[in-house]
């Protein structure tokens, strides 16, 4: 598919990333294509993460949940949580094209974070779904 | 299509190694992240099985500078070659921007090379691609083992099996050695942006 964000576009992205995420305690924030393209990144400035490779293995890591959720005759997983001792990370799909990743400590609960980005989809989607046409 | 954002002035380019198993695909991006170690200020990412092959795919990023005003970045990717693995590689297809098909020179992988460019242009076909018009370059490895004594396919051969349709640029390599590796690299990214140049205009 192809598709086209304006300067306009992206600054509304960031500023609902940056509001309901980062200024929330999320460490790191990105948006990507199911390619594998990084459309937003954003970060609290405390760590520097190889995005690029973070983001081809994440669209690569979703397709294949994807197919699994098809294997056993579910449409599709919208979301994913890994959990790691200090550093958690957490998808969630946005449309069929997009998807918006998480990284976040223990100082912030599962629940609360789960909530907020979902307040970030929903806004999110006003924006991208216009763009699928594929 | 390959991503621009306006925005940042950054263009990310999806490169991907295709080609049957064992022929040299992952070789070819460990040969470029070896030679290029310097301009490459990430880690080689892999994800292999328990006896070294791909199990999902091989990804190396680099920049390659500015062009027009863009930051280009380019993602090589590889795919699985073995047979069972069509899913996966059609996922890692998915936005690519020019394909290296890398194939087997080895007498005996004759029939593997053309299963694989078949697989290929089926997989193109259900993104809507066609193999004709995205940039492609192939490359016949392991040109090597000739002086090890192993039969290999005359060039003359590789050409009519593989590219007697396309015609589109070839080289003879050794990913092994390096052999003709950057060339095969460089046309295929000069392939591609000029492709994307042409897009955007």
């Amino acid at each position: 598919m192809s598709y086209t964000l304006g300067q306009k576009q992206l600054d509304k992205i960031e500023d609902i990333l940056t509001q309901d995420l980062i200024d929330n305690g999320v460490r790191c924030v990105f948006l990507i294509d199911m390619a594998g393209n990084i459309i937003a990144n954003l970060d609290n400035g405390e760590k520097q993460h190889d995005i690029y490779s973070l983001a081809a293995l994440a669209a690569g890591n979703f397709g294949a949940v994807s197919a699994m959720a098809k294997i056993i005759g579910e449409n599709e997983f919208s979301l994913l949580f890994h959990k790691g001792k200090t550093e958690n990370i957490h998808f969630n799909k946005i449309t069929t094209e997009f998807l918006l990743i998480t990284i976040f400590g223990n100082d912030i609960s599962l629940g609360f974070l789960r909530l907020k980005v979902s307040e970030s989809v929903e806004q999110l989607k006003v924006i991208l779904e216009p763009l699928v046409s594929l | 299509m390959a991503f621009v954002n306006l925005k940042n002035k950054e263009i990310q380019v999806k490169i991907v190694y295709y080609g049957p198993g064992r022929g040299g695909k992952t070789t070819n991006l460990e040969y470029v992240y070896k030679k290029f170690a310097k301009r490459i200020n990430t880690e080689m990412v892999t994800v292999k099985t328990h006896g070294d092959r791909t199990l999902f795919f091989d990804f190396l990023p680099f920049d390659i500078g500015i062009i027009n005003g863009y930051d280009v970045k380019i993602q090589l990717y590889t795919v699985p070659g073995q047979v069972k693995y069509n899913a996966t590689r059609r996922l890692v297809l998915r936005g690519v921007d020019g394909i290296v098909f890398v194939a087997d020179a080895m007498a005996v992988r004759r029939e593997k090379n053309i299963l694989a460019l078949k697989n290929l242009q089926e997989n193109l076909a259900a993104y809507k691609k066609s193999i004709f018009r995205i940039p492609f370059v192939m490359q016949y490895n392991k040109i090597d083992l000739k002086e090890q004594g192993i039969p290999l396919l005359p060039l003359s051969t590789l050409e009519k099996d593989l590219n007697g349709q396309l015609k589109i640029p070839s080289f003879a390599a050794s990913a092994v050695l390096g052999t003709n590796v950057v060339a095969t690299l460089k046309r295929i990214i000069s392939m591609t942006v000029a492709s994307i140049k042409k897009d955007l205009k």
